[in-house]
């Protein structure tokens, strides 16, 4: 669906993208997920034709973006950071406005507007004034107005951005959704939300894709260096003994947590998983186990870990 | 063409949905309301030469509301779409630079001409209360309309330029009554220097003020005609480069 090769975008005096390449298969759900400025809203202006790239080629359903880009509009919906609309007009009369826009004759607009009001939860405030709604439905109409047309390609540009929790979940729910029938590109920063929403995701950092995978993937890449934190009731010599003689501890912490029982943090050797020998041997000695977890990545971390370059090779 | 009138018709209801577009009819009918006294005056007294629609270009208020005015309707067009960001989600249909560009600057005109109507009702009164049956006659009207609408597709056009220019709406209307007011000064210059040879024929096509007086004699010079439909032509094919501009930028 989108074949991306070589994508080079270059403002004045700064590299928002460089030399990149991707694609995405008809019905896949991926998530673009990278800090701010990493080039992500970039791509996604690229792809939905609103500017040419400065080198490098992308295709859209096997048209070309600058060259056949009326063929393109016709096939994408397009959701732009920050979601603009126009104010002043009322929900369905903008929704109808922009399917007309977008090509679709007065009975199929008319169809296709009460179709994907039902679908995003618009039909209370149909006739509601756009710049009166709240930010939660705002973003509603903004979705709304991406389907309208039935697009081959959804790009949605941080879809959630200044939601509510409750809010998010429901534009996610809506998203979810979209799977099979739709292809969907997705930006956001918030690593939780691709795990939950994406097929596969694409991290981008500095202009550049680091990693391309599922978030499982992804994860299991991760968990490999992640900390295991035990705390275990016994005396903190006799742990600090145990973990030094322990083959599989690379590095071990342990601090004093309350009453008797002692919080030790233990880094895995050759990415292991710790929990099962800690359990195991807390057993052996009679030790009363009360937390045994293994870190969970955060992106934060996973941007560090990519972004640092002796490790940039493992990871793609 | 569907997308055309899809276009026009938002762009339309944009200058009636918002409180500017009847601010600024309220101020042009105000304003030439306070023409007609000043008509009404003159010709209660003497008996006046010239028909009553000339006698309207020649109070030089229809000259300052014509320049002030335009950037007001036009400095939202495209400024504003930029600023907000819909002007992302709205090239990213499949409408044409054209059709936006022909869409934008059609509704501007067509909200123009909207603004003129209640002239009509001043002129009419005027007609109804004149001793003489032949102060104003449908070819006075006519002429102008036909001038305020050449005048007026002139600095719409000029408006729309500046607009695209930039995402500010201040800036837009500042670029749009700086061009517009040289454009007025230019044909005084023309009224008033003795120029010889082709600086004086160049200088004879910018004479706004006595072009208008043509029309309003029921004179209609298609030079004239011509010379504006090209401007107004230039600026709006500037305007569309522009706005093509950010794909080669």
């Amino acid at each position: 669906m989108i074949e991306v090769s070589h994508l080079t975008k270059r403002y004045a005096g700064r590299t928002a993208i460089s030399d990149i390449s991707f694609s995405v298969a008809r019905g896949e759900i991926v998530g673009l997920l990278g800090p701010n400025g990493a080039g992500k809203s970039t791509t996604m202006r690229i792809l939905s034709c609103f500017m040419p790239a400065t080198s490098g080629s992308a295709r859209v359903a096997g048209y070309d973006v600058f060259h056949q880009s009326e063929e393109v509009r016709r096939r994408i919906g397009y959701m732009p950071e920050n979601n603009p609309l126009y104010t002043e007009m009322r929900v369905r009369e903008y929704l109808k406005f922009r399917a007309r826009l977008k090509g679709l004759g007065w009975r199929k607009s008319r169809e296709r507007v009460t179709t994907v009001m039902e679908q995003c939860g618009l039909e209370e405030v149909s006739r509601r004034v756009i710049g009166q709604l709240s930010k939660g439905y705002r973003q509603r109409v903004g979705l709304a107005d991406a389907l309208v047309n039935e697009p081959e390609l959804i790009i949605l540009d941080e879809p959630t951005i200044g939601l509510d929790p409750h809010q998010i979940r429901s534009v996610r729910q809506l998203i979810k959704n979209l799977a099979g029938k739709h292809t969907v590109l997705i930006s956001t920063h918030i690593l939780p939300e691709a795990e939950m929403m994406c097929s596969r995701m694409l991290i981008m950092y500095d202009g550049k894709i680091l990693a391309s995978d599922t978030p499982e993937n992804l994860q299991r890449q991760m968990a490999g260096n992640s900390k295991v934190i035990a705390e275990i009731a016994a005396p903190a010599e006799s742990l600090r003994e145990c973990w030094t003689q322990m083959p599989e501890v690379e590095q071990f912490d342990v601090s004093a947590s309350e009453g008797e029982f002692q919080r030790c943090a233990l880094t895995p050797r050759d990415g292991l998983d710790l929990r099962p020998i800690v359990f195991a041997m807390a057993k052996e000695r009679g030790w009363v186990v009360r937390e045994l977890t293994r870190n969970r990545h955060t992106l934060e971390d996973i941007y560090v870990q990519i972004t640092r370059p002796d490790e940039e090779e493992e990871i793609e | 063409m569907k997308i055309f009138w899809a276009l026009m018709r938002r762009e339309l209801s944009a200058f009636f949905f918002s409180l500017t577009g009847y601010v600024v009819i309220a101020a042009v009918t105000f304003l030439t309301g306070l023409i007609f006294k000043v008509l009404i005056e003159s010709l209660g007294g003497n008996p006046f030469p010239m028909p009553v629609t000339q006698l309207f270009f020649q109070t030089f208020l229809f000259w300052m509301i014509l320049p002030l005015v335009t950037p007001i309707i036009t400095m939202r067009i495209f400024a504003l779409e930029k600023f907000s960001g819909t002007f992302e989600t709205l090239m990213t249909t499949p409408v044409s630079d054209m059709q936006v560009v022909a869409a934008k600057f059609s509704a501007a005109l067509v909200f123009y001409m909207v603004m003129w109507l209640p002239l009509l009702g001043g002129l009419l009164i005027v007609r109804h209360f004149a001793n003489q049956p032949g102060a104003i006659d449908a070819g006075d009207l006519g002429g102008l309309y036909l001038g305020l609408f050449l005048v007026g597709g002139l600095f719409l056009s000029i408006g729309c330029f500046a607009s695209a220019l930039t995402r500010s709406q201040m800036v837009a209307a500042v670029l749009s009554l700086a061009l517009g007011l040289s454009v007025i000064l230019v044909s005084y210059l023309s009224n008033q220097a003795s120029l010889t040879g082709w600086q004086a024929q160049v200088l004879y096509f910018f004479d706004l003020q006595s072009q208008v007086n043509d029309f309003v004699r029921g004179v209609i010079d298609t030079r004239t005609v011509i010379f504006y439909v090209s401007l107004m032509s230039l600026f709006l094919f500037l305007t569309l480069r522009v706005v093509e501009s950010r794909r080669w930028k």
